[in-house]
Parts: C-alpha cells; sequence; structure tokens
C-alpha cells in the first residue's frame, strides 16, 4: 500500500494524477458521510422532540381529570395523601423563592466579580481567581444540597434567625446562588472584556475615575451580555435540582418566609419519581404537569434573555 | 484677546519665535518604554499656549506615544515608562504629586478613530460635565459644545439618537464637543482625521482653526499637508531601525517646511522617505 502510494504521487510528479477511485465510488462515499453526520445532528433534535412529546401527552392525561384552572391558580398541593389537592402554586412559589434568592446572591456579587477582574484586576490576580471559580462551577451540586443542610442552616441561618427550620429555603438559595455565581462571573466578564478599549481611553480622557469607567461606561455598554447572565443564572437556579432537593424541604406551602420549610418544583418531581408511586396513575402523571411548567418558564426565561441581548447589542465598528 | 480676532493671523505673524510664546508644556528629556522596547528618546521643546503644534513624522516614531505622555493616557498600558519630565503649566506631571485623572480634567483628547459611548448624542456630551459634578444647566452645556464643535445643527433634533447612529465625521466633531464639555484649556487629537473621508477631514481641519483662537492644541498627523494646514508649530519625530522616536526638529510650521533645518526634515517633507 505505501509503495503503492509513493509511486503514485512520484508519477504525479510528471503527468497529472490518475483518480484512485472511480466518480461513483467518491460520490458513494460522501453520501454514506453525509447521511452519518446527519443522523449524529438528528439525534438532539429528536430527543428534544420526543421529550417534549411525552411531555404534551402526559399532560394532557392529566388535564383530562383534573382541571387547568384548579392546576394553575390552585394554592394546595397535595396529590399523594386524600383529599387531592392539585394546586401548583406552592411548588412555583418554592422555586421562584429558592430562585429569586440565588439571584439575590449570585446577581450583585457575580457582578463585582467580573467588574474586579475585567476593569481592576491585574493578570497574575485574574490567573489566581478565574481558576478557582471555574473549581466552583465544578463542584458537584448534590455537595452544595450537603453543604446547606449541614453547615449553612446550622452554622450560619440557625444562630442568625432562631426558629429557622432545618430544611428551609434560605440555605437552599444560597448554595443555589453559590452555584451559579461562576455563571453570572464569567459571562459578565466576557461582555466587559468585549467592550473595546477605545471606549475605555474615551472615559479616561475626560478625567474619569477606574470607578467611573467601569461603572458608567463598560457596564452600560456590556448590559446585553451581563443581562443574559442574570437570566441563564435564574434559568439555572430554577431548573437545579439536587441541592433544593436536599436542603429545601419536601413540604408543599405557598410562603415567602425563606427560614420555613418548601418544595420546588424540581424537588417534586425527583421526590415522586424515586418513590414508589405507580406509573400511568394520576399522582405519577402529577410530574409531567409540574415538568411541563418547570419547561415552559425556563424556555420564556431563555426567550427573554434573546430578546435582551438583541434589544441592548450596541454595534461597535 | 486672541478670541475677539475672528479670523485666524497668517501663521508668519502669530508665530515667529516661539520661545516668547507662553507656554503649556514643557518637555524636558522626556524619554519613554514600553517594556524593554524605548519608545522616544530625550524629547526636549515646549508647547506654547493657544496655538496649533503639530507632531509629524513616519509611522511608528513615536507621535502618539508622545502625545498621550502629555495626558498620561500610557498609563493605562501596561509596562509603559516614561523618564525625564513634562510640566503642565510648570506642574511636573510625572512628579509624585501628579494626578492623572485631574490632570485629565484639564485636558481633553480626541482619537485616531471616533469613539462615542454607546450613549446618546447628549449623554455622551454630558458625559465628562457630570463626572466632574456639574450641577447647572445641563442642556446649556451640551448645546454650547455641540456648537463649539459645529455639530449642533445637524444633531439639535436628535439629541436622543445614539452617538453611534451618527457618520464618522459627524462622531468624530461629537468627541470633540464630548472634550470640550469639561471645558479644558488643551486639546489633544491623536490623528484625528485618519479614518474619515476628505470632506469630514476638512471640517474637522476648519474646526481645528476656529478652536485654536481659544485653546491651545497639539495635533498628531501622519498627513503633512494638514500638519501645513492647520497648525502653527511643528516638531518632526524620526526613529531609526530600533524604532526609538527622537526630535529632528521643531519650530514655526512655515519655516519647517519651506527651509528645514535639518537634512531629514527636508528629505522627510519631500517625500524621500516615510
Amino acid at each position: 500500500m505505501t509503495t503503492t502510494s509513493a509511486q503514485a504521487s512520484l508519477g504525479g510528479a510528471r503527468r497529472p494524477p490518475r483518480p484512485a477511485r472511480s466518480l461513483a465510488r467518491r460520490r458513494a462515499t460522501e453520501r454514506v458521510v453525509n447521511t452519518v453526520l446527519l443522523a449524529a445532528a438528528a439525534v438532539s433534535v429528536l430527543t428534544t422532540f420526543g421529550i417534549v412529546l411525552v411531555l404534551v401527552f402526559e399532560t394532557f392525561e392529566f388535564f383530562r381529570v383534573v382541571p387547568f384552572f384548579d392546576f394553575v391558580l390552585g394554592t394546595e398541593w397535595a396529590p399523594l395523601f386524600e383529599p387531592k389537592h392539585f394546586g401548583v402554586l406552592p411548588l412555583v412559589g418554592g422555586t421562584l423563592l429558592v430562585a429569586g434568592i440565588a439571584g439575590l446572591i449570585a446577581m450583585p456579587l457575580g457582578l463585582v466579580i467580573a467588574i474586579y477582574l475585567a476593569e481592576y484586576a491585574g493578570v497574575r490576580t485574574r490567573s489566581i481567581v478565574k481558576p478557582f471559580l471555574e473549581v466552583l462551577a465544578g463542584i458537584p451540586t448534590v455537595v452544595f444540597g450537603y453543604f446547606a443542610l449541614t453547615f449553612v442552616t446550622p452554622n450560619l441561618l440557625q444562630p442568625l434567625i432562631p426558629g429557622t427550620d432545618v430544611f428551609n429555603a434560605a440555605a437552599a438559595g444560597i448554595v443555589v446562588g453559590l452555584m451559579v455565581l461562576p455563571l453570572v462571573a464569567t459571562i459578565s466578564e466576557d461582555a466587559m472584556a468585549a467592550v473595546p478599549r477605545s471606549l475605555r481611553e474615551g472615559a479616561f480622557a475626560l478625567g474619569a475615575t477606574d470607578l467611573e469607567v467601569a461603572v458608567r461606561v463598560v457596564v452600560p455598554a456590556a448590559l446585553s451580555g451581563i443581562a443574559a447572565s442574570f437570566i441563564l443564572a435564574i434559568s439555572r437556579a430554577i431548573g437545579e435540582t439536587m441541592a433544593v432537593a436536599i436542603a429545601a424541604g419536601s413540604t408543599p406551602v405557598l410562603t415567602l418566609d425563606p427560614t420555613r420549610s418548601i418544595q420546588t418544583m424540581t424537588g417534586y418531581i425527583a421526590q415522586v419519581s424515586l418513590g414508589d408511586t405507580p406509573q400511568q396513575s394520576l399522582e405519577f402523571r402529577t410530574i409531567f404537569a409540574v415538568g411541563m411548567t418547570l419547561f415552559v418558564m425556563t424556555l420564556a426565561l431563555n426567550v427573554v434573555s434573546q430578546l435582551f441581548v438583541r434589544r441592548f447589542r450596541n454595534v461597535y465598528q | 484677546m486672541v478670541s475677539a480676532m475672528r479670523a485666524p493671523e497668517p501663521v508668519a505673524e502669530r508665530v515667529s519665535d516661539p520661545a516668547k510664546l507662553e507656554r503649556v508644556f514643557e518637555l524636558r528629556g522626556l524619554s519613554a518604554w514600553y517594556g524593554a522596547a524605548q519608545a522616544l528618546r530625550n524629547i526636549t521643546f515646549d508647547i506654547p499656549k493657544n496655538r496649533v503644534t503639530a507632531i509629524i513624522g513616519p509611522s511608528g516614531c513615536g507621535k502618539s506615544t508622545l502625545i498621550r505622555c502629555l495626558d498620561r493616557m500610557n498609563d493605562l498600558i501596561p509596562g509603559f515608562r516614561a523618564e525625564g519630565h513634562v510640566t503642565y503649566h510648570d506642574e511636573d506631571i510625572y512628579g509624585p504629586a501628579a494626578d492623572p485623572v485631574l490632570l485629565r480634567r484639564h485636558i481633553g483628547m480626541v482619537f485616531q478613530k471616533p469613539n462615542p459611548f454607546p450613549k446618546s448624542v447628549f449623554d455622551n456630551v454630558a458625559f465628562g460635565p457630570r463626572i466632574n459634578g456639574y450641577t447647572g444647566n445641563m442642556h446649556e452645556v451640551v448645546e454650547g459644545s455641540l456648537r463649539r464643535a459645529v455639530l449642533w445643527d445637524e444633531v439639535k433634533d436628535k439629541l436622543g439618537a445614539s452617538g453611534l447612529a451618527l457618520s464618522g465625521g459627524q462622531q468624530q466633531r461629537l468627541c470633540i464637543a464630548r472634550a470640550l464639555a469639561v471645558e479644558p484649556d488643551v486639546l489633544l487629537m491623536d490623528e484625528p482625521c485618519s479614518a474619515l473621508d476628505p470632506i469630514a477631514t476638512y471640517r474637522i481641519e476648519e474646526l481645528i482653526t476656529d478652536l485654536a483662537r481659544d485653546y491651545s492644541i497639539v495635533i498628531v498627523t501622519h498627513n503633512m499637508q494638514q500638519a501645513s494646514r492647520v497648525s502653527d508649530l511643528t516638531a518632526f519625530l524620526l526613529a531609526g531601525e530600533e524604532r526609538t522616536g527622537e526630535l529632528v526638529e521643531f519650530g514655526p510650521t512655515r519655516d519647517l517646511f519651506t527651509r528645514p533645518a535639518d537634512e531629514r526634515t527636508e528629505a522627510y517633507i519631500t517625500g524621500r522617505f516615510g
């Protein structure tokens, strides 16, 4: 094989090389390659369709028994006990409470970290801080859950606010906030790093201080990226499961009190799908209805983030 | 007194002997480095008040480095270092007590590429006064600055529009208006027309001549015709093989262009190199 190809290339120096294979074979190969690549791409599309189809079908079956408005507007969630109630609001409320607390932690802190890294930190500081952010992003979520349950609640929250439940929304929200913090910090920092140096120079030339340049020029110019990082972080916080399943509790109550035990949508789904609820039962179908609600919420957030990016994108020449 | 005269005087009458003019900057043995690479060596000359001083020379001769030393903009570049003395109104701007932020509030700068902020036309001009804590009538300041930059008539109906929506020439005049809004006494211009078409360039040059009545202007340009059109004094810089810029000649623009003292100046202005 090697000898023939060597001879062929030697011969090719003098006269045009003969095609190694016929045109028909080459076309056949291209068709096969094309099909394989298409199939690979199709996997992702089909998976998405499959999941959405199952969700829609099971949700539809669920709503044949439970009236839609009882589900969407109901304030009591007790699908597993008599008398049954299918009001999803306590789960939505629990999710939003945890995501809100997470946002309160991750957004300001992440933005400050991003400003520091993009505008203040020297090369060496950056090279130390950034890997730590990546390590934080790589910690398994189950570890965050136990961190909330065994450290945040007993050592921080309970001494500070006596009467805090063992399982509570605050601890879950705090660790989810820490979990999505690297997301906010890195995406925001990327957005700020993309702001042209000429804008900073323009502001410095007017006698602006480092802080004025960062807050009045760089942050507004990077607003679309920063907003996108916020929305992505909230979206991830809403979908986060393991930490909240461990730390937030499993008491679906509609409350704004973060010291109480609550249940989130993801926590409920995890609880039921791991439990012994018989499949095909109405109780089991609740997790598809809740999953559908979750899906609609995160989809809406992603759409909003796209709109935001488009609305605020500044075109630099 | 200078501003009272509406028509600019002929250059020869305005500048006969630069040594007799009141000075804004005095450069004494200024050298500059980016890391290990020396960009300027031993630059000494004076920049006079209410005149246009041009800095010319071929690419890479340190013109931009030099003008950026005057408002310490090079401080923003990691590894930059300056030696020697630059005084602004008799105060050493590289001295231990110097405050670059305060300095830049007196010295406006216009850059090679127009760099309006991604904000409205109004907010672009109001930026400087706002960070300076100006509490008076902002609309007056904005209108006055835009009028000085001869941009008012073109933008008065779209003050809320983004500065980035203007044409290149308008953007550069917006940047000039932005610099004027903090009432600087010096305006540094680093190749302000290099990104503009000939008509926009002509308008900026007109504006420079007009502003020279009230401001001390330093302009870097690679365009010798531009230097001869707008400036009263010219400094010619040249770098050798090692790309370290040195001052070859400094004097009244007309003298430098008609009877250069140094043969390298003559070679450059007659187009034999550069």
